[in-house]
């Protein structure tokens, strides 16, 4: 199937180079925090993650949506996901990959990074975090190439497969509560503390996931000969609206819960986010935008006009990618780290540096992306014909 | 043809995978046996502790002057990086912070001035119940068996997953090279390299030679240590004799730094 990947018209090409030169202009950024540590980035003592796992954190979350079209599938027979089934595993598999990726470049000793597995340590999240992204890389790139290739040879996938597809369900909600757990099992970090975080991401997953994966069957559509279909993007329109609902009310719990016990280490952080302390705000513009944003989202996604309008639909999409982007990943780090255990403020900027090595991290997955959709769609196309 | 040569493609990419995963399955199966690599050398005057804890009498060390000669005896002898400007990336080992940022939990609405305006003297806490070890992916930092939070420098991948774990700022990670801001390097200790996390470590180096910890010996008499399951030990009589407070126990961390007011 990898021929589909190398045959393709200029605008394919243009595509494909200009994220090369994207990763390689960011690969050269990133040999120089190699060289000088990750002093390069605006890091600090007291906000000690930043941006690269800020973004960890919000694709893991679109990694495992992907399992939003793999469960009705498989679970519930939903026929109409057949068609697009292989595009949830292959965007879990580009999210994975730039997961993997924004941990490395995070590390200050990369070359050391497999002391992980040298010296497994059960009682770290961090070791079990490393076993699911991994697990879960693995199982999709065999579901999704083997389901794709017998697809072409116009048969029934391997018997062997089923099993693993059942797995990779469950899997799928386990690479976020993993995730979820390296933050929210950490003794004085209380905007972290609580229960309700894992299922807090769950649910943002659930929502940025499948509208980035509507916002890419439009895409298809639109520049190919592949149709997803109409029914696919309105019933993944509906997980996408139950899911940023359930995340912002989420978000309402907390705020009650810290609000009306009025718990000084429970409200500072939410204060810190959406009002301000001592002079320092950085993140409250930040925050109600993500607010507006999710709720644009909630009303576009819920009504029922707006929902089944594709240009609409689409624009709901937009704004709840980036609504959760900011609350989970902006919003997420800051909110955890400041103000710091002492009551100490010192605020987080990204450097320049670590946004270009981001964003050339970023391009690594859109270029995965591009060339397993580029096989998926030359398979549908040759199918169809 | 094109099958089967696909089908040897196969073979070899999952047969590759299989030998790379080979050292790593055998890791896990020597895992039990390694422990962790680091190693004191201990003479016969080595001291040895359960838990080794300390006691800071606050009373004694009222001003920023009579806590100095303590900071830079530490710093001086563990060659922590005091030049680097950036006091946002800055190395701390034993640091000075005041009351309200030292025990957040304890601040009253009016309290005794003479301790509210008191420098406090920071450092590990040396938990009982570490966080920052039960983070660590590679047991880079562990709990030996004196009760001292050690750090492997050599082991240690900079995740700074520890860092975020620890309620009390204790931890410190070189976002560059220490070195070039080093005042005096002292080559009985090491050096650190950048990338790697790294905090005060009750200078389980002197007291593997008999000796006690440069802060203590450098305060005059304010800093008892001593074993703290040793009924008769230095700390033990303090604790016995004077109202002390400790930070942040509602974490149940069981800091091993008790503070007298």
């Amino acid at each position: 199937m990898l021929e589909f990947a190398v045959k393709g018209n200029k605008w394919y090409w243009g595509w494909v180079i200009v994220l090369l030169g994207i990763i390689g202009a960011g690969f050269g950024i990133y040999l120089m925090q190699l060289q000088f540590g990750l002093g390069l980035t605006g890091l600090s003592r007291d906000v000690s993650w930043g941006f690269y796992i800020a973004n960890f954190t919000y694709l893991v979350g679109v990694a495992a949506g992907g399992v939003m079209v793999v469960l009705p599938y498989y679970l519930h027979n939903y026929k109409a996901y057949g068609r697009i089934t292989v595009l949830g595993e292959f965007l879990a598999i580009a999210a994975i990959i730039m997961c993997l990726l924004f941990i490395v470049v995070d590390l200050g000793q990369p070359m050391r990074m497999l002391n992980v597995l040298l010296y497994p340590s059960p009682n770290s999240m961090l070791f079990y975090d490393a076993i699911v992204l991994n697990g879960y890389l693995f199982l999709n790139l065999v579901i999704g190439w083997n389901v794709l290739e017998a697809e072409r040879n116009g048969v029934h996938y391997q018997s062997w497969l089923k099993p693993l597809i059942y797995i990779s369900i469950p899997w799928a909600v386990s690479i976020h509560t993993v995730t979820a757990y390296l933050y929210c099992g950490l003794p004085g970090r209380h905007y972290w503390l609580t229960a309700v975080l894992a299922p807090r991401f769950l649910s943002s997953a659930f929502a940025a996931g499948p509208a980035l994966l509507i916002l890419l069957c439009l895409f298809i559509r639109r520049f190919t000969h592949f149709d997803p279909g109409r029914e696919q993007i309105q019933t993944l329109a509906k997980t996408v609206a139950y899911a940023i609902c359930i995340n912002v009310f989420f978000f309402l719990c907390e705020v009650f819960v810290a609000f009306y016990s009025k718990i000084p280490g429970h409200m500072t952080h939410i204060q810190y986010l959406f009002s301000g302390l001592h002079g320092h705000g950085a993140m409250v513009p930040w925050m109600w935008a993500s607010m507006i944003l999710m709720i644009a989202g909630i009303v576009l996604t819920v009504t029922p006009a707006t929902r089944r309008n594709e240009a609409s639909l689409a624009i709901a999409c937009m704004v709840i990618i980036m609504g959760t982007w900011i609350d989970k990943a902006l919003g997420m780090i800051a909110g955890g780290f400041v103000p710091n255990p002492m009551h100490e403020f010192n605020e987080y900027v990204p450097s320049m540096p670590e946004m270009g090595i981001s964003l050339a991290v970023y391009a690594v997955g859109a270029l995965v992306l591009t060339l397993l959709y580029k096989m998926a769609v030359g398979v549908k196309e040759e199918v169809k014909a | 043809m094109e099958n089967s040569r696909r089908r040897f493609l196969q073979i070899a990419g999952v047969s590759a995978l299989g030998l790379g995963a080979t050292p790593v399955l055998n890791a896990f199966a020597a895992s039990g046996a390694q422990g962790s690599g680091y190693h004191l050398d201990r003479n016969e005057n080595a001291a040895t502790a359960k838990q080794w804890a300390m006691v800071i009498d606050t009373r004694k060390l009222s001003t920023p002057e009579s806590l100095r000669p303590i900071i830079n005896a530490c710093n001086t002898i563990h060659n922590v990086p005091t030049e680097i400007q950036n006091k946002n990336q800055e190395i701390k080992w034993i640091w000075e912070a005041p009351y309200h940022n030292a025990f957040t939990d304890e601040v009253q609405k009016f309290m005794d001035e003479s301790v509210e305006h008191r420098p406090f003297l920071l450092l590990c806490n040396q938990c009982e119940n570490p966080p920052c070890v039960r983070a660590c992916p590679t047991q880079a930092t562990f709990k030996n068996k004196e009760g001292i939070v050690m750090m492997d420098f050599h082991r240690c991948i900079g995740c700074r997953f520890c860092m975020a774990a620890c309620p009390f700022g204790a931890r410190s990670f070189n976002f560059r090279d220490p070195r070039p801001f080093i005042k005096k390097t002292n080559t009985e200790f090491p050096t650190r390299m950048k990338g790697v996390v790294e905090k005060c470590n009750f200078c389980a180096e002197r007291l593997a030679v008999g000796k006690k910890p440069a802060c203590v010996e450098a305060s005059g008499g304010a800093i008892a240590f001593g074993d703290l399951y040793d009924p008769n030990s230095d700390v033990r009589k303090l604790l016995k004799e004077n109202y002390t407070i400790r930070r942040k126990i509602t974490l149940g961390t069981e800091p091993s730094v008790y503070y007298i007011v």
